[in-house]
């Protein structure tokens, strides 16, 4: 590949992984071939069912002649009793809250029959607005994960409920007498109030018992920042300066869906007219909010309490391009009192926080666009501390009963603490209890393991990170006749009789007591949100004053991190999330050790290199992973992979992080020593293929130049406006025009909306080998590109559906006619009429069609058919798929609408990723409405197709992204950012 | 030199290649016959069910309404099959004790569903809605026939796609006024002002915005 076609017609140099970058040739090689590599072996172990799909072909072909087109009988079941409001062909939707230890999210759950089948966001819940997250999304599938825990055990036996109730009083009857001095009760972080006066209740009726929380991505170090269980709200949608320290808000955790919106809200409306925000982000890894910064800056996690305390205006050396930051920063700060936000990472030191509270409050931030309320949890507690002492009692002996809740302790806990050992089975050990969803690799070594109820089974309450409350409602009974926490803690009080439901709502009807609590129960569950329950601002003192701790920086530093797509480990079983490319490395099914182009260039390993990271005489062997725009001297590592107990589908991906880390060091240490072991480790990446070959598909300028000229991103508009010259004959109108336009300025990566047009769209996962060959699934997939220097590059993401051309190229090759134009601009795949010749693939510039090579779609477990979404056909072997325009939903719409004899109104209908944006940036609706937002955005100057040049003419099209970059500092050392514009 | 072939052999290669032109055509033909025969598409074949219940008996004996029993024809998809709760709010009163009813009132004992046969099973990827056919003033008889006729039910029509694009495309031979959907055997001209069904049909689909759809995605999706 020569430099002109690396370069654009801009001047801008584009590129999407080093080894592109580097040595086109074999990049090259491997882009030409489409669907990479061919039939070596047929599948790695997530796609077990290999045996039985062979001996189902077999028979299949054996019956071909005897029955091919009779249609088998079918029966139909009616109700033998209708359930109230069910009509059935009509979904129900019902308003729930996902419980998170960093702030519920509240959602609204689809429900075909009874059988939960969607997620989507509860626009009346502040911590949602009516969109997710990928994590929430894929939620639905962990509700029908084949590998859930089924029954009650001790020691790997069947049990029955009440063998366990039995074993439990006796053990509780000992306790009595002691007034619980050997009962210990571990936890995630508490945000359920119910649990919350369950446990305290417990506490009063046993006073010598402890309660513990753990939780492995905790708010330890903000905690520490402040005094009276006060914690930080940020009003991102009244800022115009955000200063990110290390914090990744537009990334990370169930707040950041919320964050998303307000952020990206200010954002757009700067695209318009008005001043738009500026976000300044140092970091150590780039992550989805580095992406969208106009300033970023890589730094070591050594740094960032200098860094920190030099924007307080103490004097430290600091790296030479910094040296601008610190003035430029300040004087921002300076220039926007009360409409700037200081937002330290909750992976930050307590100092780092401090620094933050501190200049939110010197800068009059605090109470416009900071506020300080109470925390989400409910009782507040250092977790890592809390565990320690857990640990300690153990190992003394003074523990009988230990009743473990939801976590993962022997996974999660910091190695130093040697949770296993401690939990061991040895003389005078406690009775062990473990609640958990799976059998896991704390179960294994409890004496008791309950298996949980999944939250959409079971009655709770959630706090959002806001401080609002909403009702956990089931929507199915349980599957496998799980128990909650709640009527765990309630078996230990002896009260095994009270069930979730009454248990919850009696917390909430001493909240709200009065003679119309029935009604005010009713509506608090239709919402999803009990109203009046958001934290009120107070004014808790910082917990200062700290000092920074400044030790040397010259070291190889270790970073940990929650994964973006499996989080601490918890969701490391569902394979959406595993299949999920994380944002900013397109990596799947494994963690990595990542390092700078630098850092890696000094040790000498190359991707894919199978390291050995040792710290502190702790070993982890793990693959390398070169990633531009690391801070140099750094190794970051993901958590929650290396299991050996999560199921089919997380056990044996990646490695276990947490074998690292320690209490001293929880998210980052030094004198990390790094050694080659000559090994290789093959990674499944979908960076490499699906390439767009330099033709600057991401259109990108600051808002100062666009402001001056406008038609910028119009430069390569030419033939291919609708009504120019074309050969193909135009296509019947009909009475509407369906198209699609996608902000980039917007988009933050997040990856919701792949996993949303998963759920939707009945798309399967292919496994880790079929991934490597490029043949994943996802319909709409974000691609991800790096523009100028590897060492400190910006990043553009850009999400990519099909593009429904009206010029399509796959149409015109299809020798069966199965992909076939409407007359309102779809471009429909017939699956049944797909013979599977992949020439539409094939012809495709966007390389948006999937290709089911295999039975990748999952026949044979039974559990797992409750999730498919019955409106969309669920395709079988040898046939292409694609982004249809979520046509089921259309349909639908449609028939709503006529049915009241009107046509479909503006944003009526919502592609399934359209509405689970959480920066809002897919539009969606009829082009031929000029009053529609879709129409409005396409006149937009920003407006632009993708290859627009072919004359494909797509529905789908693009806002260019705008940046808003400090002119000061682009004149400064440092900083590329003003190489092309 | 002998001819290496019988001068019969000519007519012999002529009878063969012809006949085989005719034979293809032949199992062209009866494939075509095959397909939409009966054997195949079900038609007016009565399925058998668990209780033999008479469509005749209760619509045109007893003149209840179809939507009395398939509730949901006008929301939803799917027509509805009553609940076991619909035939036991009659059929606890009357013929309480007949033998043919068991199944009924097992499965109203044992809060198990009546497994009944699908008449009318359309492939598993097309997905039809009753709702707005029924809406849009197609009559409920111009799929499913005279089930006020059928003692046990059959199917009236292939429901093959062919037969689905035929009123697709010409929606106006079979569309009658909304009031007159879940009327058996209505006729447009043997009304009080007889009118041609042409002449309805065209009016009709231009009051209820009745159009020619004839998109995959209508059905496949």
């Amino acid at each position: 590949m020569s430099d002109a076609e690396t370069t654009s017609a801009s001047g801008r140099e584009l590129w999407k992984s080093l080894a592109q970058r580097e040595n086109p040739d074999p990049f090259e090689e491997f882009v030409r071939r489409e669907y990479p590599s061919q039939i070596h072996k047929f599948m790695d172990p997530p796609e077990r069912r290999e045996f039985l799909k062979l001996m189902g072909a077999s028979l299949a072909l054996a019956g071909v002649s005897a029955s091919c087109t009779r249609q088998p009988k079918e029966t139909i079941l009616p109700y033998a009793k209708s359930p109230e409001s069910t009509i059935p062909g009509k979904p129900l939707y019902f308003a729930t809250s996902m419980p998170w230890s960093r702030g519920a999210i509240g959602i609204l759950v689809e429900s075909h029959e009874g059988r939960p089948t969607k997620i989507e966001g509860n626009p009346d819940h502040p911590a949602s607005l009516g969109a997710t997250d990928a994590i929430t999304q894929a939620a639905i599938l962990g509700l029908y994960d084949p590998d859930r825990s089924k029954a009650i055990k001790y020691r790997g036996a069947i049990r029955t409920w009440d063998d366990f109730l039995t074993t439990l009083k006796q053990a509780m009857t000992a306790q009595a007498a002691k007034q619980g001095a050997g009962l210990r009760i571990l936890t995630d972080t508490v945000t359920s109030r119910t649990l919350l006066l369950q446990l305290r209740d417990l506490l009063g009726e046993y006073p010598a018992a402890k309660w513990h929380q753990w939780d492995p991505v905790n708010r330890d170090s903000a905690r520490d920042a402040f005094q009276d269980r006060a914690a930080c709200q940020y009003h991102f949608d009244k800022a115009d300066l955000v200063i990110s320290l290390g914090a990744d808000f537009l990334g990370e955790g169930p707040e950041s869906t919320r964050a998303t919106r307000d952020f990206v809200r200010k954002r757009k409306a700067g695209a318009a007219s008005s001043p738009s925000n500026r976000l300044y982000v140092v970091e150590v890894e780039p992550t989805r909010t580095g992406a969208m910064a106009d300033h970023r800056m890589p730094l070591k996690p050594s740094q960032f309490e200098a860094f920190a305390d030099a924007l307080l205006g103490y004097d430290h050396s600091l790296p030479s391009e910094l040296e601008p930051w610190i003035a430029t920063i300040r004087k921002e700060l300076a220039a926007h009192p009360g409409r700037a936000i200081v937002i330290p990472g909750e992976c930050q030191s307590s100092f780092v926080h401090y620094a933050a509270d501190r200049l939110n409050r010197y800068f009059d931030n605090m109470g416009k666009t900071v506020e300080l309320v109470e925390a989400v949890e409910w009782e507040s507690v250092d977790e890592s501390g809390s565990l320690a002492d857990l640990v300690a009692d153990l190992n003394k002996g003074a523990v009988d009963l230990l009743v473990i809740l939801g976590t993962n302790p022997v996974l999660t806990a910091p190695a130093d603490l040697d949770f296993a050992r401690a939990l061991d089975r040895k003389e005078g050990a406690p009775l062990r209890v473990h609640l958990s969803l799976h059998e896991d690799e704390t179960s294994d070594l409890c004496d008791w393991h309950v298996n949980e109820a999944h939250f959409l089974e079971a009655w709770s309450d959630a706090r959002a990170a806001d401080g609002t409350s909403g009702i956990v409602q089931p929507l199915i009974a349980p599957l496998y006749g799980g128990k909650s926490s709640h009527e765990i803690v309630a078996a230990v009080q002896n009260k095994a009789g009270v069930s979730g439901h009454d248990l919850v709502r009696e917390t909430w009807q001493h909240r709200h007591a009065g003679p119309d609590f029935e009604a005010w129960w009713r509506r608090s569950l239709h919402d999803g949100v009990i109203p009046h329950t958001a934290s009120v601002t107070r004014s808790a003192p910082s917990a200062g004053p700290l000092l920074p701790d400044i030790g040397p920086s010259d070291q190889l530093e270790l970073v940990f991190r929650p994964d973006p797509t499996i989080w601490d480990g918890r969701f490391a079983n569902n394979g959406w999330l595993q299949e999920l490319p994380k944002p900013i490395t397109k990596l799947t099914w494994d963690n990595t050790a990542q390092v700078s182009p630098a850092t890696a260039a000094r040790l000498g390993v190359e991707n894919e290199d199978v390291v050995e990271l040792e710290l502190d005489g702790r070993k982890v062997r793990a693959p390398i992973w070169i990633v531009p725009g690391q801070a140099d001297e750094t190794v970051v590592v993901h958590l929650g992979y290396g299991r050996t107990k999560a199921g089919r589908v997380g056990n044996g991906a990646g490695f276990n992080a947490y074998a690292l880390r320690t209490t001293k060091a929880m998210w980052s240490a030094s004198g990390l020593k790094v050694t080659k072991t000559g090994d290789k480790q093959k990674l499944s990446c979908t960076q490499e293929h699906d390439n767009m070959e330099g033709r600057e598909p991401v259109r990108v300028a600051t808002i100062d130049r666009f402001r001056k000229e406008p038609g910028l991103f119009r430069a390569h508009e030419g033939h291919e406006k609708e009504g120019g010259a074309s050969l193909h004959a135009p296509h019947a109108k009909g009475d509407y025009s369906w198209g699609m336009v996608i902000d980039l300025n917007a988009c933050t990566a997040c990856g919701a909306c792949v996993a949303a047009c998963q759920a939707e769209n009945n798309s399967p996962i292919v496994g880790r080998e079929e991934v490597r060959r490029g043949r994943e699934m996802h319909w709409i997939r974000v691609d991800r590109y790096f523009e100028g220097e590897p060492s400190h590059p910006e990043v553009h993401h850009q999400p990519v559906p099909c593009m429904h051309c009206e010029n399509a190229p796959c149409e015109l090759v299809c020798p069966v006619g199965a992909t076939t134009h409407s007359d309102e601009g779809l471009n429909e795949m017939a699956y049944n009429r797909c013979v599977g010749t992949r020439y539409c693939s094939n012809n495709c510039p966007y390389k948006v069609r999937r290709f089911n090579f295999f039975l990748f779609q999952d026949f044979e477990t039974e559990v797992t058919k409750l999730q498919r979404n019955p409106d969309v056909s669920v395709r079988s072997r040898g046939v292409m798929e694609k982004c249809t325009y979520c046509v089921q939903r259309i349909q639908e719409t449609r028939i709503h609408a006529e049915k009241e004899g009107r046509k479909i109104a503006d944003g009526e209908m919502r592609t399934a990723c359209q509405q689970v944006c959480p920066a809002e940036a897919i539009v969606f609706g009829d082009i031929a409405d000029p009053k529609s937002a879709v129409a409005k955005q396409k006149s937009d100057p920003r407006n632009y197709g993708l290859l627009e040049e072919l004359n494909t003419r797509p529905r789908t099209t693009y806002l260019a992204k705008l940046k808003n970059p400090n002119p000061e500092l682009l004149d400064g050392t440092g900083e590329h950012e003003g190489k092309s514009r | 030199m002998s001819q290496v072939f019988h001068p019969s052999t000519n007519t012999l290669s002529k009878v063969t290649i012809f006949g085989g032109v005719f034979f293809l055509g032949a199992v062209a033909w009866a494939a075509n016959e095959i397909f939409r025969a009966p054997w195949i598409t079900e038609v007016n074949v009565a399925r058998e069910q668990p209780v033999p219940f008479s469509h005749k008996h209760h619509v045109q004996g007893l003149g209840i309404d179809c939507r009395f029993c398939h509730t949901g024809v006008e929301d939803s998809s799917f027509a509805g099959i009553p609940a076991t709760k619909t035939c036991m709010g009659c059929h606890s009163q009357v013929w309480k004790d007949a033998p043919v009813l068991e199944p009924v009132r097992e499965s109203w004992r044992t809060d198990r569903s009546i497994e009944w046969t699908r008449v009318h099973d359309l492939a598993d990827f097309v997905y039809f809605d009753h709702s707005i056919h029924v809406s849009k003033g197609v009559g409920c008889e111009s799929c499913h026939g005279r089930v006020d006729e059928m003692p046990l039910t059959w199917r009236e029509h292939s429901l093959n796609m062919e037969w689905c694009l035929a009123c697709h495309r010409d929606p106006a031979a079979q569309l009658r006024p909304r009031d007159e959907v879940f009327t058996m055997g209505w006729d447009p001209e043997k009304q009080a002002s007889p009118v041609s069904q042409r002449e309805l049909g065209e009016e009709l689909a231009r009051e209820y915005h009745v159009k020619k759809l004839t998109n995959c995605s209508t059905c496949h999706r």
